[in-house]
């Protein structure tokens, strides 16, 4: 069997975890450890006036003071208008969400702990609260960061060629659009263990974490140490999504109480806190105007995009990244040359904004393919057609698109019609005009996207954020036995490069998978990576490893001629073996005699031994760009409002696939978070800033009886910029099936003058929805 | 979220439980845990002992006593799912059972449990008032009550602090009998939006439907479950449902009595159907 790229093969990684043999932070249990607990705002904005600590447990709970030079979490960018805020690690002068921080609790147990949190006193005088994001962004005189004019994190302006393509364009619609709050809900939530080790003179922080390097630099900074002093282990980790960044205020203050204290203290944030303090992401609002010809060509489009920032900017991110994202990739895989965008984001009293798995394109995807769907009813063409004919021809492959964003390569069409094949939309119209038995009605839905994965240096440097990616490195080191050790800065939390990377290496090497071991995750052991985020890992640390074995089979040969005594030009490398002209030698002589017999070595061998670090990045680092068609089928219960998929099909093209298998559990896996974002998950507020959904009885999760048998249909064209032709893929699964279900439940509404644009689609929302088109007196749609 | 401090106690006996429960300020019975443990972990209930019953051989068990089915407070979901095709008169109750969350819940959590906590949004409450089932209490003074009575609100029942949930008697169905139980919920394992049931048995004359998941307990439909006995599917359509639910319903908006007329229409269809 092969095992490498394109192989299907079964990840390193599952053994572990299928007998809970994994290591999670959780796990881990050093002796003197203590627990932490944090006391949380039970107020959404408020300023502190007092706080009393238990009396005879005044060691055992800190609050901001006590942090001393601490520095708050700033996150800059130079984005022109972006306001910093100042985030302290625990409350300082005033809380600005629910949840947030304000003092930290330290016992021997997480419930004495919590005991503790109980018996703290904070008086609060209360401000007036920020929930509507559009109230916020008006709000004249309440600020959630005193120092700023308004509560705009920043305003971005973006114009192409619109007024010359939207004038006089046949068909005008428009659309408001929003999005639920959510919160990311990975399995484990933050969790952080840190001590110090006097014999490195190191402070060793395990966190679960999505970017070790990226955290130490955080946690030198703001805790004011060496680099050199900061450790960081990334053990196990139960699922990132983006919620896993970032710099966590929560690592900091258990880095501090470590250094501080000399001894070992863990925080594992439980789903309550989760669903509390990390309802944290996709909450955007869109206002369109889409231009567009008899045929339904999109010729312009004006967008008006309000993303509900909440209350900090995170560090090194910031909270720019998603308004950014949604400027820049609000286009979409189609052809059109009039664009025009504004887009505000806000502050509130919730908590700061966090980049989720598909990065605001889950909301601007949603956005658009809705407006595709009503450009399609408006022309009274099928909404398949429409989206086809505007869809990014393969003929004109690279394409630089209306947002300066540069479409590397792919055929956009053919996974739309493949998607329209599979789902077999006949046959699905024609059981649609029979009608069901059963009284449900029928609707069919698509949606397509491209994603730019895996972008560097040329994209992030525009932002001015403080850490941009630059050449991921990988260093593989070939072992006494002949077998590889491979080293990388990023890190897997599910997405199953403990394989993956091998198969690569194997790939280059020939060395069995078995015998090759991928680390991860630890800045003590492998080399600098900004880390796992932008569906980038697998064509930066795969570029690096590819790269880092290429170098070492020249040193292979080398070796190998020596102890065949012929001249290296006439050795050639095949699976393991150095082939001379007559006899060969394994991998395993030539690492025997690197490590265990030197006198056997050639006088100038190569004194980099059988390791080497090598760096990659792309040719051209502004993406490799994935893409997909969704087609969904659902059965619509216009009595109680229940959906149910009856059929879903994706037809993803991620370039070179390095492991079928592992691409299919990502886009399942990514698929599921969408369905959750379409049906279920939302994280509402009221009036006051209180969350409504702290649990799991009130946010609502998909789980297995909820996702549909999805089938996916795999192309494969080669990035042209890439190692192999990889791209990330990540992030794609989650970002079509909101647009895509909600565009099947409006094609089966249609005839009763439905169409809905807000995320959940819960059966509150559809039923109010047929209720107001029963007893409105206009029967159609507006403004289609 | 970890429970605040509590003692545990595991009685041999209900005896030992009832004296534990009489003698010990703030007690707690503690059954499957399934909703008192996430109470517990939010630190909404705050008991100084908890009494735990789920070993109690005399609250497990699961009798054919005639004209009723006689189950034991400690008997859990997953054993009436499990006695599929065993309770002759009672097949309801393994269809309720299979209904309730998912198997792990349903492997511990209690019918008494569940009639104790009166979450209006259960099953048991719903599926057990229409069905006529009582309540067997001890306490310092036994009592039997029926369920439709023993419930008083939204998780407020008449059992008091000293009191046990010892048995339910459970009505058996004659073989005319017909019942419907219909619960919509968002997704599997959930709690209903909007749920009902219905019994109808000519030969004894019982004829009842109950409407849940509202803000507090279950609500009779008497005049439109005389009626559907009377005069069959004419009385059971969607125009009649919806229009006996606002007679005798108040305070549903317009996504409730959708939501509403559904479910008892969709129980009524299965009490008729051929
Ligand atoms: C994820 C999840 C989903 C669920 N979904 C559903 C659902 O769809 N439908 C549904 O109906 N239920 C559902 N439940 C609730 C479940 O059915 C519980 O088992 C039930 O409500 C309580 O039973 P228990 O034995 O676990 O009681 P416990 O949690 O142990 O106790 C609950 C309360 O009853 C009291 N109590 C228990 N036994 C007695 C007794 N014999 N006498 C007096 N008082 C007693 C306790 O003191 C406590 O106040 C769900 C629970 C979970 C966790």
């Amino acid at each position: 069997m092969t095992q490498g790229i394109g192989a299907r093969i079964q990840r390193k990684e599952d053994a572990r975890h299928l007998h809970g043999r994994g290591n999670f932070v959780s796990d881990m249990i050093l002796p003197g450890q203590s627990e932490v607990a944090f006391l949380r705002s039970p107020i959404a904005h408020g300023r502190i006036r007092r706080i009393v600590k238990p009396s005879g447990a005044e060691n055992q709970v800190f609050i901001r003071a006590d942090l001393g030079d601490v520095a708050a979490i700033v996150a800059p960018a130079t984005v022109p208008g972006y306001k910093l805020s100042e985030w302290h690690p625990l409350a300082h002068e005033k809380v600005r969400f629910v949840g947030e921080a304000i003092a930290m609790c330290v016992a021997p147990t997480r419930a004495e702990a919590e005991d503790l949190s109980e018996q703290i006193e904070v008086e609060f005088d209360e401000l007036p609260v920020l929930v509507d994001t559009q109230a916020a962004r008006m709000e004249s005189t309440v600020r959630v960061h005193e120092q700023w004019n308004d509560n705009v994190f920043l305003t971005l302006n973006y114009e192409s060629g619109f007024e010359a393509k939207a004038k006089g364009a046949p068909v005008v619609i428009r659309r408001e659009i929003a999005l639920a709050r959510q919160a990311m809900v990975p399995m484990e939530g933050k969790a952080v263990l840190a001590r110090w080790d006097d014999r490195t003179d190191q402070l060793l922080v395990y966190a679960s974490t999505q970017v070790p390097h990226i955290i130490r630099i955080g946690l030198a900074q703001f805790l004011g140490i060496d680099q050199g002093q900061v450790r960081v282990i990334s053990p196990d980790v139960g699922g990132g999504f983006g919620y896993k960044c970032i710099l966590q205020p929560e690592e900091l203050c258990v880095a501090w109480l470590a250094l501080k204290f000399r001894q070992p203290f863990r925080y594992v944030e439980d789903r309550r806190e989760h669903l509390v303090v990390g309802a944290n992401s996709r909450q955007h609002q869109y206002r369109l105007t889409a231009h567009a010809d008899e045929r339904g060509r999109l010729l312009a489009l004006d967008a008006d995009i309000t993303i509900d920032g909440g209350a900090y900017s995170a560090w090194p991110f910031t909270v720019a990244l998603e308004p950014g994202q949604a400027t820049g990739n609000l286009p979409g895989p189609y052809d059109f040359r009039g664009y025009r965008c504004r887009t505000h984001c806000v502050a509130t009293n919730k908590p700061g904004f966090l980049p989720y798995r598909g990065v605001a394109r889950t909301g601007v995807c949603f956005a658009l393919e809705l407006v595709i769907d009503a450009i399609a009813r408006a022309v009274g063409r099928e909404p398949w057609e429409v989206r086809h004919d505007n869809l990014v021809s393969a003929a004109d492959m690279p394409y630089d698109n209306v947002a300066r964003k540069h479409y590397d390569s792919g055929d956009y069409r053919k996974a739309l019609i493949l998607a329209r094949e599979k789902i077999d939309l006949d046959a699905w119209r024609e059981r649609q005009r029979r009608g069901e038995r059963d009284g449900r009605l029928i609707g069919i839905g698509f949606a397509s996207y491209c994603e730019q994965t895996a972008h560097g240096t040329s994209v992030f440097s525009g932002w001015g954020l403080p850490i941009i990616p630059g050449y991921d490195q990988a260093t593989v080191r070939v072992t006494p036995d002949g077998g590889l050790e491979v080293r990388a800065g990023v890190h897997s939390h599910g997405q199953g490069m403990e394989t993956t990377l091998a198969q690569i290496a194997h790939e280059v090497t020939g060395i069995e998978l078995a015998n090759i071991r991928v680390l991860l995750g630890d800045t003590g052991t492998t080399p600098y990576s900004t880390g796992t985020y932008a569906s980038r890992s697998i064509v930066m640390a795969g570029g690096a490893v590819a790269n880092a074995c290429k170098a070492l089979i020249p040193r292979f040969l080398a070796i190998g001629a020596h102890l065949m005594q012929a001249a290296v030009a006439t050795m050639k490398y095949e699976n393991g073996q150095i082939m001379g002209p007559r006899k060969s030698v394994s991998l395993r002589d030539v690492a025997e005699a690197w490590y265990l017999r030197p006198q056997e070595l050639p006088p100038d061998v190569d004194l980099g031994g059988l390791e080497a670090t090598v760096g990659f990045r792309p040719k051209r680092d502004t993406g490799a760009f994935s893409y997909a068609s969704h087609a969904a089928v659902v059965a619509v219960d216009t009595e109680v409002g229940a959906v149910e998929i009856l059929d879903y099909v994706i037809v993803e093209d991620c370039g070179t696939l390095v492991n079928p298998m592992v691409v299919e559990g990502q886009t399942l896996g990514g698929a599921a978070q969408g369905i959750g974002t379409a049906l279920y998950e939302e994280s509402p507020f009221d009036p006051n800033g209180q969350p409504l959904a702290s649990t799991f009885a009130d946010y609502l999760l998909p789980g297995p009886t909820e996702i549909p048998a999805i089938r996916i249909h795999h192309m494969q064209t080669p990035s042209p910029y890439t190692e192999f032709g990889i791209k990330g893929m990540g992030e794609g699964g989650a970002i079509a099936p909101p647009a895509v279900i909600f565009n099947a439940v409006n094609d089966a509404l249609r005839s009763l003058g439905v169409e809905l644009t807000e995320t959940p689609l819960t059966p509150r929302r559809l039923l109010e929805a047929i209720d107001r088109a029963k007893s409105s007196t206009q029967p159609r749609v507006k403004n289609s | 979220m970890k429970a605040a401090r509590f003692d545990y106690l595991r009685p041999g006996d209900v005896g030992e439980a009832l004296a534990a429960l009489a003698n010990a300020e703030g007690a707690k019975i503690l059954a499957g845990g399934q909703s008192l443990g996430p109470m517990l972990n939010l630190r909404l209930a705050r008991p100084a002992l908890l009494v735990d019953i789920s070993r109690l051989k005399a609250l497990q068990q699961l009798e054919d006593a005639g004209r009723t089915w006689h189950i034991g407070a400690g008997v859990t979901h997953a054993r009436l799912e499990d006695a599929r095709g065993r309770l002759s008169g009672g097949e309801m109750l393994s269809e309720v059972a299979a209904a309730i969350a998912y198997r792990s819940v349903r492997n511990r959590g209690t019918i008494g449990g569940s009639l104790a906590h009166a979450d209006p949004a259960a099953d048991w409450p719903l599926a057990l008032a229409a069905l006529g089932a009582s309540v067997n209490v001890r306490g310092p003074t036994p009592r039997k009550i029926l369920v439709a009575h023993f419930i008083q609100g939204a998780f407020t029942t008449t059992l008091a602090a000293d009191e046990i949930i010892e048995s339910i008697d459970v009505p058996k169905l004659s073989r005319a009998g017909r019942y419907g139980f219909y619960k919509f919920c968002r997704k599997t394992g959930e709690f209903a939006e909007a749920s009902a049931a219905a019994v109808l048995d000519p030969e004894t004359g019982v004829a009842s439907i109950f409407l849940g998941a509202l803000r507090g307990i279950p609500q009779p439909l008497t005049s439109l479950a005389q009626q559907v006995a009377r005069e069959g599917k004419i009385a059971a359509s969607t125009e009649a449902v919806s229009q006996a639910l606002a007679q005798s319903v108040s305070g549903l908006d317009a996504v409730e009595h959708s939501m509403a007329t559904a479910v008892v229409t969709r129980a009524l269809m299965q009490v008729l159907a051929p």
